[in-house]
């Protein structure tokens, strides 16, 4: 970077030490730390009983991310192709929900899911647990929706489908539209115009999308507390407890902090290598 | 790519924002003009009209704040990131901030109102002198179950744990309730500081826990859950109670045969606070018998006050042109037999609480 640049980048440099490094420092410092303020690796030794909140988290995290890309991906490219017009009003839709509260939202949905939600009294409405039951012989009265891993993935997706979409968008946009005529010309169909073109292209966005989705769904605590009912501990939630609830350790907080924190950047380091050779993705 | 990621960051900036969004106390400079008292009490726990009257009667500013639980509030106070002044905890962490000297020794003087103050609700286990406290409000830990969806009276314990009510049953979502509901369910003393019993307790729980028994681990959602039917029995405060009845009169409380819960919430002052002198005036205001009442008939929970005590089903009937049902008055302020019943959580020994800690955690993994 040129040194006049660098003095214009001065209060970002202020902002990062205040705010991300002196903070990181404190969560190792904590982590290492005992109760009596002693030099300690107990909280790492503990670790291991946490494991099944590490694999739930990690594979919640994940389908949600994969769930994303599967509906943001095509949206995307589907909205790239529209007039400026439809683009900015499709944009502005899909920014929507974002003004409102996260909190909020995440309580909209809970009332959504319950066993006496609106969906489920809309379903009872319209008769269709009555032509269940009479099909199949069964007695369902509801859907059991809340309170079940499904309803955490969901609130993730929703919640983060944005962050999804708006990278990949951005980039596909953006695309040279002369580059896929030109691999028409040379004969590609469509598929391969997508495969050898467009895909390529679009990696970089996909990958920020990736990050931008994965790492607060990994890391969330309310949509598991509210749609998870307390039952889908996840490592924010475990975070959470060491912190604020009764179970008052931030030693222990720390160190799973840390821990999650390492294991999500070696994440990001193996997917950023798919990404070599093109631009690459930010990882924040 | 760059106008990307700055977009993308601004918006996971704000949603963070937006999300963590949960106030520590401000302290607009202590200038000797602009008198302060920073507040700290939990949510939906005081008429808030007493707030503008008390400014407008002494022209201190009162900064309210609230936190869900005495677990947080310890966390908060402990990691030093609030200058709160007055305090709202419950008994057994009244001990335990007493114990590690986080609390001030209260000026009586400038409390004359600390007189109307029941004598039976003086000099209590957490702070045995009676220097550093005054009550605020008081009442039971009961089962609220809603009387549509169970065909049965439910008398005991044993409901929150019954395979009959599977996927029914909300319990409560902090250590010291939950725990306690499993050790009075067996029999024994919610101050117990035996592994065996501890043990035990977690056993029961966590065996309900398997068998689907529970719907959710919750607190403040309970109120919508109850309300609406989609639970059908939970555990919680009996003044709790009283508000979702307003909403579902279906529901009903009972403080079970094995005995319950009975705590006391009282103001204290925090030994590093700013605006002492403005915190005891806050106090003195809040016990008096006709702030009293009116909190007693907008927050349901009984108030420590003799006078208002008395004079409530009174002031009642006066507001509402009806007479108070006996039987709600009951249930907002236990009567002496229902209370002899109960136990109040005493603060335990630092190994216990890291028992329950661990126990706490094992549950929810």
């Amino acid at each position: 970077m040129k040194n006049r640049l660098s003095l214009f980048a001065g209060p970002y440099v202020v902002w990062m030490a205040l705010f991300v490094v002196i903070p990181i420092l404190m969560i190792v410092f904590y982590a290492f730390s005992s109760a009596d303020g002693g030099f300690t690796l107990d909280n790492f030794t503990r670790i291991g009983e946490y494991l099944p909140v590490f694999l739930r988290s990690f594979e919640l995290a994940f389908l949600a991310t994969l769930i994303c890309l599967l509906i943001g991906y095509p949206i995307s490219c589907a909205l790239a192709r529209e007039g400026a017009q439809f683009q900015r009003i499709a944009m502005m839709l899909i920014m929507l929900p974002m003004w409102m509260n996260f909190l909020l939202r995440t309580y909209a949905w809970m009332s959504i899911l319950e066993n006496t939600g609106l969906l489920n009294r809309f379903f009872s409405a319209i008769g269709l647990f009555d032509l269940i039951n009479s099909i199949f012989g069964t007695d369902i009265q509801y859907f059991k929706m809340i309170n079940t891993p499904g309803a955490v993935v969901l609130g993730m997706v929703y919640n983060f489908l944005p962050f999804m979409i708006l990278p990949i968008y951005s980039v596909i946009v953006k695309l040279d539209h002369r580059l896929i005529e030109a691999a028409r010309d040379l004969g590609a169909d469509s598929a391969t115009v997508f495969r050898r073109v467009t895909l390529p292209l679009s990696l970089p966005g996909v990958l920020s999308g990736i990050t931008m989705v994965f790492v607060p769904a990994v890391s969330t605590f309310a949509i598991s507390q509210l749609l998870g009912g307390g039952k889908q501990m996840l490592l924010g939630n475990l975070i959470e407890m060491q912190f604020k609830g009764a179970a008052y350790n931030p030693y222990l907080g720390s160190a799973v902090a840390l821990v999650m924190m390492i294991v999500v950047v070696i994440c990001m380091a193996v997917m950023n290598r798919f990404g070599e050779g093109e631009e690459q993705a930010v990882v924040l | 790519m760059k106008k990307t990621v700055s977009l993308t960051v601004a918006l996971a900036l704000s949603a963070g924002l937006l999300a963590g969004c949960s106030g520590t106390a401000s302290n607009p400079g202590s200038g000797s003009e602009d008198r302060v008292v920073n507040v700290c009490s939990w949510g939906e726990y005081i008429d808030e009209s007493l707030i503008s009257e008390f400014e407008e009667q002494t022209g201190i500013k009162v900064n309210y704040q609230t936190v869900p639980s005495n677990e947080e509030l310890y966390s908060i106070l402990s990691l030093g990131g609030a200058n709160y002044d007055v305090i709202v905890p419950s008994d057994y962490m009244i001990s335990q901030l007493i114990e590690e000297d986080m609390l001030a020794e209260l000026n009586y003087d400038n409390i004359p109102n600390f007189d109307l103050i029941a004598d039976r609700f003086k000099n209590l286990s957490y702070d045995p002198e009676n220097k550093y406290t005054v009550p605020y409000a008081w009442g039971t830990l009961g089962i609220i179950y809603n009387s549509s969806m169970v065909d049965e009276e439910i008398t005991s314990w044993d409901a929150m744990f019954d395979t009959k009510y599977a996927d029914q049953v909300l319990m409560i979502n902090n250590s010291r309730d939950a725990l306690g509901i499993a050790l009075m369910d067996l029999g024994y003393s919610v101050n117990t500081d035996s592994e065996e019993e501890l043990q035990a307790a977690y056993e029961r729980l966590a065996k309900a826990k398997e068998d689907g028994v529970y719907q959710a681990f919750v607190m403040d959602e309970i109120f919508d859950k109850m309300e609406s039917g989609e639970a059908a029995i939970s555990t919680y405060y009996a003044g709790d109670y009283l508000s979702m009845l307003q909403n579902n009169p279906d529901l009903k409380y009972v403080v079970p045969e094995e005995g319950s819960n009975w705590f006391v919430d009282a103001m204290c002052v925090l030994k590093d606070a700013e605006n002492k002198d403005e915190a005891e005036e806050w106090i003195n205001f809040m016990c008096s018998t006709e702030a009293s009442l009116r909190n007693m008939d907008y927050i349901w929970y009984a108030s420590p006050n003799e006078e208002a005590l008395e004079q409530y089903p009174a002031y009642y009937e006066e507001n509402y042109g009806e007479p108070l049902d006996q039987e709600l008055y009951e249930i907002m302020a236990a009567p002496q037999e229902v209370l002899d019943r109960c136990e109040a959580y005493l603060v335990r020994p630092v190994e216990t609480r890291t028992l329950y800690n661990d126990l706490w955690t094992q549950l929810s993994i």
